[in-house]
């Protein structure tokens, strides 16, 4: 019977749990890298053992953790994150010039054929490469030099490039989102890229409809079809069918359309998952009810999902990274929340459990499965 | 010997209990003592000293014999004491947060 392995990255520390294909009784591991930040975990599809990590702090830096034992044991590889050149200044809140440093790993994305081969997006925005397992990285500078990066702003939480998605019928074709500055595409192999944001519209920058300044929360994609592009903006949620060249908005009847995450279903190309939020300013469910919102429709048309959610007093946030599917039959749904719970359903979003109730705030949710 | 004392998250980085025990070739110096810390708990590395500009982290203070050393030239001879091993070097993770 087919597994699934969840990995979940906290402010204080990783946690790994693991369930047969029932999803339904779970085993807890963690908290590993104890009391430091991981912001992301990320398993090989090439070869599901090999597992990287992103472990940060404010004190003591960066460090990039990697199992070859699917978890059970981690070594420390390279953390020497060094920007190409001079970096020259992007733009600060208030649009002083303000210097690009290194801050942390916020998205680990590794070669769907390669184990040894996986991307890093960090802070202050830029994207990097290691060939070698995560020994040494390098930047791929054409993103942070294309031409736009002088006016990128950060974000609240950073000028971060926190989506890596890999078009896996193309390996030319790499799409990376940074808050706030929108999408990017190369189809070269990341020597080139060009802004993806014509028919964003944010209303909180001097122009709506700028080339960049977008502050794009997440990114998804089918593999089926890695044209079609899902988009969770600030506010909005957008859809692009053109790879990311256009963008249109599929909102709907979203009861609000701010949030963080989006997922695309296992099998159903159509079907994608939200969680929205009230405001920008009140990070937290609507009437604190935590709601997942399905379209079947690839958009415009949402379903509330709150079986087995609460439904009162519920004041969490479900951060960017925080949620992931497996590709089981049926397909199952993960989502973490800052308040520590990890939720599961296993039947595409129908009715949910908790797995835990009480981790760290939980900054992000991958799922590998396994045979 | 030169005795160094790691803040917890580096003890448990480094997997070593209490106290590290560094012999120096040469100078005993802050950029020495770091060093051969790096050298022989190659975790380390990065997590005291920025990778690119190799300066002390802003959260990362240095202190032996009651004296704040942090701001002290990394080629500067470390008191006599800590190059004796009378006292440890206390490499300090610094409070903030709340």
């Amino acid at each position: 019977m087919s597994r699934v392995r969840v990995l979940v990255g906290t402010r204080k520390g990783a946690f790994i749990l693991t369930a047969d294909g029932t999803r339904q009784h779970w085993q807890v591991t963690g908290p590993l890298f104890a009391g430091w930040a991981i912001y992301h975990l990320a398993g090989s599809a090439a070869d599901p053992n090999r597992l990287y990590a992103s472990q940060s702090s404010g004190w003591f830096g960066q460090l990039i953790q990697r199992s070859d034992d699917g978890g059970a044991t981690w070594r420390p590889v390279g953390n020497r994150f060094v920007y190409e050149g001079e970096t020259g200044p992007h733009q600060w809140y208030d649009g002083t010039p303000h210097p690009w440093e290194f801050a942390r790993v916020w998205h680990l994305e590794p070669s769907p054929t390669d184990p040894d081969t996986v991307y890093a997006g960090v802070e202050d925005a830029a994207l990097f490469r290691s060939t070698d397992g995560g020994q040494s990285w390098h930047e791929l500078p054409g993103l942070r030099r294309h031409g736009s990066g002088p006016f990128w702003q950060p974000g609240a939480g950073g000028l971060c490039l926190h989506t890596i998605l890999l078009d896996p019928t193309d390996p030319q074709r790499l799409i990376v989102a940074i808050s706030a500055a929108g999408a990017f595409r190369s189809d070269d192999g990341g020597q080139h890229w060009r802004a993806i944001n014509r028919g964003l519209r944010s209303a909180g920058i001097p122009d709506p409809t700028a080339e960049v300044g977008h502050c794009v929360h997440r990114l998804a994609m089918h593999p089926s079809r890695p044209n079609v592009l899902f988009m969770q903006k600030h506010w909005d949620v957008m859809r692009s069918d053109d790879g990311g060249a256009s963008w249109y908005e599929i909102s709907g009847n979203l009861p609000t359309d701010f949030g963080f995450p989006i997922v695309v279903h296992a099998h159903e190309p159509e079907t994608v998952y939200v969680v929205p939020l009230r405001s920008d300013a009140e990070r937290f469910p609507l009437d604190g009810r935590l709601a997942v919102y399905r379209s079947r429709t690839g958009g415009h048309e949402w379903e509330p999902l709150t079986h087995g959610l609460p439904q009162r007093d519920c004041y969490v946030n479900v951060l960017r990274a925080g949620m992931a599917v497996d590709a089981l039959d049926p397909c199952g749904v993960y989502f973490g929340t800052t308040g520590g719970q990890v939720y599961v359903s296993a039947d595409a979003g129908e009715r949910w459990m908790p797995i835990v109730r009480d981790l760290p705030a939980v900054l992000s949710v991958t799922v590998q499965t396994l045979p | 010997m030169i005795r160094v004392v790691l803040p917890a998250p580096l003890r448990a980085l480094a997997a070593v209990e209490g106290e590290v025990l560094l012999a120096l070739d040469g100078p005993a110096t802050q950029r020495a003592l770091l060093d051969a810390l790096e050298a022989r708990y190659p975790a380390l590395r990065g997590t005291l000293r920025a990778p690119d500009t190799q300066r002390r982290r802003a959260l990362v203070r240095f202190y032996a014999a009651g004296e704040d050393l942090s701001h002290e030239c990394p080629d500067a001879p470390l008191p006599a004491a800590v190059a004796s091993g009378a006292e440890p070097f206390l490499i300090v993770g610094a409070m903030a947060g709340g």
